[in-house]
């Protein structure tokens, strides 16, 4: 089930947050509601870090990774860089790159094992996505949109994408994901839908302005119900109902 | 499409659907996410839209108040009145109108109601329509002219005072006709019938000075203007004043025999100096009936020298003509047609009497013949004391000057029988001040229906007014007359009357009556 939540009144929760599935970056904010609210849902499962990438907060959008690694961009300083190298788990690899393109959360948008990147970025920087994310890489645009990373979210159960996207290209999109793909919004039908929800493959957390409705399709899309912590309950309830019934 | 133009080849996109973020309904994506319902219980584009206003009313002349000071005549249920009443909304400009109806109410309810439909840009590009209702509460109150009517009817600002100075009412019978089809007295508070003329009364003194340009485009006059102080408030500045116009028609009048001064004769080339008026309009046409010379003057020219007329269509002798000899073909003399003549003709009244005889030349050889009765002027009889013709010395007075054909003859068959049309006439008020009797309403009488006798002979003068068909008249078979028949009107140059009310036709009675 996904969480509500709001970033010092803020409803862009994936902008002050990146979750993956091995570990969780939070911004430094004023307030400890926020990074409370992610320590509680991960923190007996993966770290949750507090950091700012390039003396900013918006690290959500600065940086894009997976189980596998993390890239950073090239302006984010050494220490910040130290800060997480030490932080994240030895199997992560934490890598900054030159890529002129500095917002990398904007360009790419990844799961374990696929990465849809803006169709502008370098060869060599497509090169180190693949090295260091281990995953194959497209170009592609969402709805016409070059912000791929801004305009949806997908993990490696399922995904949201921007709510004008056309039949065929979710089609094609999916068929490159291999991930079920839904179009749809977040935070009261808002189209950015990365900057308003953050999501890996058990939990997601999103805007506060997000409503029920919205929050059943992620839900739905994203198969959060039947996910890990709770999978064996609901394994366990469905053979219960079997017996009671 | 540029890429279809190209010919690249281009992936057909079908819309896909997402569902409503607020009550989850399938729906395709808009700029906001969200459906037309749940986007319409969210933003109320009517807020802050004037939903009850006070419109004013003046119940008298049924105009509705424009504010600062504008009133603007509407009737219920109006475009006019629509468009004033959306004129009176306030912040209508931060939305589209795309549709505006009454809604239908009770006349006395004093409301109005208008059924709006707005179109406003909401939340990230989406465009909303909504429709909503607006209350006009109308108030009664009365306009400035209409307040000043109902405290005193008469109350006058500026007055025109028409006069001519001489001893008929004819110019006045044509300029009455002109008024009307002119409605040149369409503002006039009252009219009133004078001594020598008439007074018109005005609400305004530019309706006053309108009229006196229409006065001096359709006759020959001579104006001048006063203004009387009534009150004043010198510390705003305000000057109260009541205008009065004094407008002189030149006594001379269609028909008249006119001596020229030496000065004017001279300066129209010689022409006369007996000249005879075949019309007024802005100018005077004159004509010298020896010659068949013809001349125009213009008021200017006119009151420079205000010569009078030596003789007036009142001192008309009936003559009978006993030959007639062309000495010209027919010429054409400013649109009418003339031809020089050598006449022998007789007063009617010496007929069988004695056996004076006149040789006359004249120019009304097209229209005589033996045996015609013919209009003119006793100059054998006639004893002139005109100062102008005393300064030609050895001046030859001709005995008769002949004016027109008279129909007197045929027209005493016809007696007593109604025209088949009828003229429309001004509201005037008779001035009782002045010694009037039995006479005078005589007088009145003949002298219109010498008017309307005019009007037949001579169709240049129908040319400017109005004759209306008169209901009444039914043609009998038994006018038909062999030979010559009298002049009349033909029945396409009648209009129908017009009814519209019966107020109309009151008025008509009203004004018959005043004038029997």
């Amino acid at each position: 089930m996904a969480t509500r939540l709001q970033f010092e009144n803020s409803c862009e929760v994936g902008v002050f947050s990146k979750l993956t599935n091995a570990y969780c970056l939070v911004a430094i904010g004023g307030s400890e509601n926020f990074y409370s609210t992610f320590e509680s849902e991960l923190a007996d499962v993966i770290p949750v870090v507090k950091t700012s990438i390039s003396g900013t907060r918006i690290i959500g959008r600065l940086c894009a990774g997976n189980k596998n690694g993390l890239l950073l961009p090239h302006n984010t300083t050494d220490q910040e860089l130290q800060h997480l190298r030490n932080s994240l788990p030895d199997s992560v690899v934490v890598q900054r790159i030159e890529e002129r393109l500095s917002a990398l959360g904007n360009c790419i948008a990844c799961n374990d094992h696929v990465a849809l990147t803006h169709t502008d970025l370098d060869r060599e920087t497509e090169e180190m996505i693949a090295d260091v994310l281990g995953v194959e890489v497209f170009r592609q645009t969402i709805a016409g949109n070059i912000l791929v990373g801004s305009y949806c979210a997908f993990s490696n159960r399922g995904g949201l994408v921007h709510p004008h996207t056309s039949i065929e290209d979710l089609d094609e999109l999916s068929t490159l994901l291999q991930v079920p793909l839904v179009a749809g919004t977040v935070n009261r039908g808002s189209e950015v839908i990365a900057a308003g929800l953050t999501v890996n493959d058990w939990t997601a957390f999103c805007g506060s302005d997000t409503t029920a409705t919205e929050l059943s399709v992620i839900d739905n899309v994203f198969k959060l119900r039947e996910a890990q912590p709770s999978a064996i309950v609901d394994e366990m309830r469905k053979s219960l109902i079997d017996s009671y019934v | 499409m540029a890429f279809q133009e190209a010919g690249m080849f281009t992936v057909h996109q079908t819309v896909g659907s997402v569902l409503c973020c607020k009550c989850g309904i399938l729906m395709q994506p808009n700029a906001a996410n969200m459906c037309a319902k749940c986007l319409r219980s969210e933003v109320d584009i009517t807020e802050g839209l004037q939903k009850h206003v006070t419109i004013i009313h003046c119940p008298e002349c049924d105009t509705y108040l424009q504010p600062p000071r504008t009133w603007i005549k509407a009737q219920l249920e109006s475009k006019e009145l629509l468009t004033f009443c959306v004129k009176r909304l306030k912040n209508l400009n931060k939305v589209r109108l795309v549709h505006a109806e009454f809604i239908w109410t009770e006349p006395h309810s004093k409301r109005i109601k208008v059924r709006l439909r707005v179109q406003k840009e909401v939340l990230n590009g989406a465009i909303l329509e909504q429709a909503y209702i607006v209350e006009y509460v109308v108030q009664d109150q009365m306009c400035d002219s209409c307040t000043r009517v109902q405290a005193n009817p008469d109350q006058w600002v500026a007055a025109v005072q028409l006069r001519q100075h001489v001893s008929h009412r004819r110019s006045f019978f044509y300029l009455e006709q002109l008024i009307l089809k002119h409605d040149a007295a369409a503002r006039c508070i009252r009219i009133r019938q004078m001594d020598q003329g008439i007074d018109f009364f005005f609400g305004n003194r530019s309706h006053a000075v309108k009229f006196v340009d229409f006065l001096g485009k359709v006759v020959p006059v001579r104006s001048r203007s006063d203004k009387q102080l009534v009150s004043h408030d010198p510390k705003s500045n305000n000057y109260n004043y009541k205008y009065t116009f004094s407008v002189e028609i030149c006594p001379i009048c269609r028909e008249d025999l006119i001596c020229l001064p030496p000065k004017v004769a001279v300066s129209l080339g010689n022409l006369g100096p007996l000249v005879i008026c075949t019309k007024i309009s802005n100018s005077i046409a004159l004509i010298d009936p020896f010659t068949l010379r013809q001349c125009f003057l213009d008021a200017d020219q006119y009151w420079r020298s205000s010569f009078k007329s030596l003789l007036s269509s009142r001192q008309l002798v009936e003559y009978i003509v006993l030959d007639v000899e062309p000495i010209s073909s027919e010429v054409m003399v400013g649109g009418s047609r003339y031809v020089l003549a050598d006449a022998q003709v007789a007063r009617v009244s010496d007929f069988g009497k004695n056996d004076t005889m006149f040789s006359v030349r004249t120019h009304l050889g097209h229209l005589l013949n033996p045996g015609d009765y013919a209009l003119g002027y006793d100059l054998y009889g006639a004893n002139n004391n005109d100062i102008e013709l005393d300064k030609y010395r050895g001046f030859v007075l001709p005995e008769v000057v002949l004016i027109k054909k008279s129909y007197e003859e045929k027209r005493q068959k016809k007696r007593g029988k109604p025209r088949s049309w009828k003229l429309k006439t001004l509201n005037m008020e008779v001035d009782q001040t002045a010694a009037k009797g039995k006479d005078h309403e005589e007088k009145m009488n003949s002298e219109y229906e010498q008017f309307l006798r005019d009007l037949e002979e001579n169709p240049e003068l129908r040319f400017n007014i109005s004759l209306y068909r008169n209901k009444e008249y039914e043609p009998s078979m038994a006018s038909v007359t062999d030979g010559e028949d009298v002049p009349g009107v033909a029945l396409d140059e009648l209009l129908a009357d017009l009814d519209l009310s019966d107020e109309g036709d009151e008025e008509e009675d009203e004004g018959e009556s005043m004038r029997e």
